[in-house]
């Protein structure tokens, strides 16, 4: 199998055209992006450990609006509560403002290169956080700590990452060139 | 294999606007937020959704399990060794304890019959492994193993080999929630060990010590004294360490000390925890007007606003 050479692994631009993806695949890989959140990690992992839901969830968003909108969202957040034992509708609420928000995001976002994209995501999931900190304070829990705006800057750094890794598959070449 | 291109031009119809969807989803979420802080109505609802997750919960354990087990087999002979060394030490030092505590236990039932007072906490503990800590930034909890035939229930106290750790608030089939004493809405009723003087340790949240709140400047309190608890409330069994007094502020200008304390047990290090069975002989609490879920609400500073179902 030939590995792919570096002009595959970058970003598709707005003219290029990928393959059409499979429901399957958006479930596979929101499935394990469910399964790195629920690690059982603790200590510094746990605090650096980004909201790969998120970050997998923002992609589809963007990229296949016709599979994944607010609605697949929030039921995704709804099943991160029960994971996560929080409260119920937390999450849910997170991940369908996010949804919501990657519906504008996506007309504009594959137009800039990937670090700047991070940084848009930065923004947005940050703005995530703040929502659930702002749902919970109301709700009676204490503030957390500073940590806890680490994971949304160390799931935007993740970003071109996750958009290389999920892009090489629906990549026409990666199928044809290799042959 | 033919793929079409399905997404319609914008101004086909394409169901509810996306304003629309996260205005709907949007309210759902605050009404299950607010139903859930306020009522915990939908405790059934998490369970049935919690046993359709364990699978994928299980499957995210084991590396971390097949790790610890690979560290576990290249663990030396030599630290073998010392800790084997370490407990038989601490064996001895606790086979003095030990051997006067029966003794220790008959005087008191002694002096119980005579006092006439209810049964101490004598019922079953259940030994539990940590799985791992809360994902939760704004809640100090944890969740413990449990096999399939433990009878865990809500509000049972539990304690590591130093002190207690917290209260088990939520049972799952395979596993427990454990609510830390460092958490904001924990309180657990204690008495100075010295003085026998009573109070409510208030856990604080992450980050934050526990404290005494309500406490008289002139309380006969002293920083280094050892909080125990008091068993007042019918949950957590009389006499068991649980923190011990690290600051302490008096200022004339205030009608209460400022006094905080410093967990006695390993609340976010011990591996291995226990699970006191409530005695069956506990007093029963007075009764409130019914409420069918009353263990989980103990040790809630905060009243809920709604009288009877």
């Amino acid at each position: 199998m030939a590995l792919p050479n570096i002009a595959q692994l970058s970003t598709a631009g707005p003219e290029e055209i990928l393959r059409p993806v499979r429901p399957w695949f958006i479930g596979v890989t929101l499935a394990l992006a469910l399964l790195g959140n629920l690690l059982p990690v603790s200590g510094v992992a746990l605090a650096l450990k980004p909201d790969f839901v998120a970050l997998v969830l923002l992609y589809w968003c963007i990229q296949e609006p016709r599979y994944v909108g607010v609605g697949i969202a929030w039921w995704i957040g709804l099943v991160m509560d029960v994971g996560d034992g929080t409260l119920f509708g937390q999450h849910a609420l997170a991940y369908a403002f996010l949804a919501y928000a990657a519906e504008f995001f996506r007309r504009r976002v594959l137009r800039f290169p990937l670090w700047q994209q991070a940084a848009q995501v930065a923004v947005l999931l940050g703005l995530c956080a703040a929502l659930v900190l702002l749902v919970r304070y109301v709700g009676g829990a204490p503030l957390p700590r500073w940590t806890y705006a680490v994971p949304p800057l160390v799931g935007a750094f993740l970003w071109p990452v996750v958009t290389l890794v999920l892009q090489w598959l629906p990549r026409p070449q990666h199928s044809s060139t290799a042959l | 294999m033919r793929h079409i291109p399905l997404e319609p031009p914008a101004f086909f119809p394409r169901g509810p606007s996306p304003i629309a969807r996260l205005a709907f989803f949007g309210l759902v979420s605050i009404a299950l937020l607010f139903v859930d802080t306020r009522y915990h109505y939908l405790e059934d609802v998490r369970h049935v959704m919690a046993v359709i997750l364990y699978p994928l919960q299980r499957a995210a354990q084991l590396p971390g399990e097949t790790l610890s087990e690979v560290g576990n087999y290249f663990a030396s002979l030599r630290t073998l060794n010392e800790d084997n060394a370490a407990l038989k030490r601490l064996l001895v030092e606790r086979s003095a304890m030990a051997q006067t505590y029966p003794a220790a236990q008959q005087e008191n039932a002694r002096l119980r019959t005579l006092l006439d007072l209810g049964k101490r906490y004598g019922a079953a503990a259940t030994a539990v492994e940590v799985l791992y800590t809360s994902r939760d930034p704004f809640a100090q909890k944890l969740f413990v193993g449990k096999g399939p035939g433990a009878d865990l229930r809500l509000g049972e106290a539990v304690i590591d080999a130093d002190g207690v750790v917290g209260q088990v608030t939520r049972v799952f089939p395979h596993m427990a929630e454990v609510t830390l004493v460092t958490d904001k809405d924990q309180a657990v009723p204690v008495k100075v060990q010295r003085s026998g003087v009573r109070s409510v340790l208030y856990g604080a949240g992450a980050g934050h010590a526990p404290e005494l709140r309500f406490m008289a400047p002139s309380a006969d309190i002293q920083v280094g004294d050892v909080l125990v608890t008091s068993g007042l409330d019918g949950t957590y069994p009389s006499g068991l360490a649980v923190a011990r007094v690290a600051t302490l502020e008096r200022e004339t200008g205030q009608i209460f000390a400022r006094i905080t304390c410093a967990p006695l047990a390993g609340v976010d290090r011990s591996e291995y925890l226990l699970i006191l069975g409530r005695s069956a002989a506990a007093q029963p609490r007075p009764e409130e007007p019914a409420e069918p879920d009353k263990a989980k609400k103990i040790g809630k500073a905060k009243r809920r606003g709604a009288g009877t179902p």
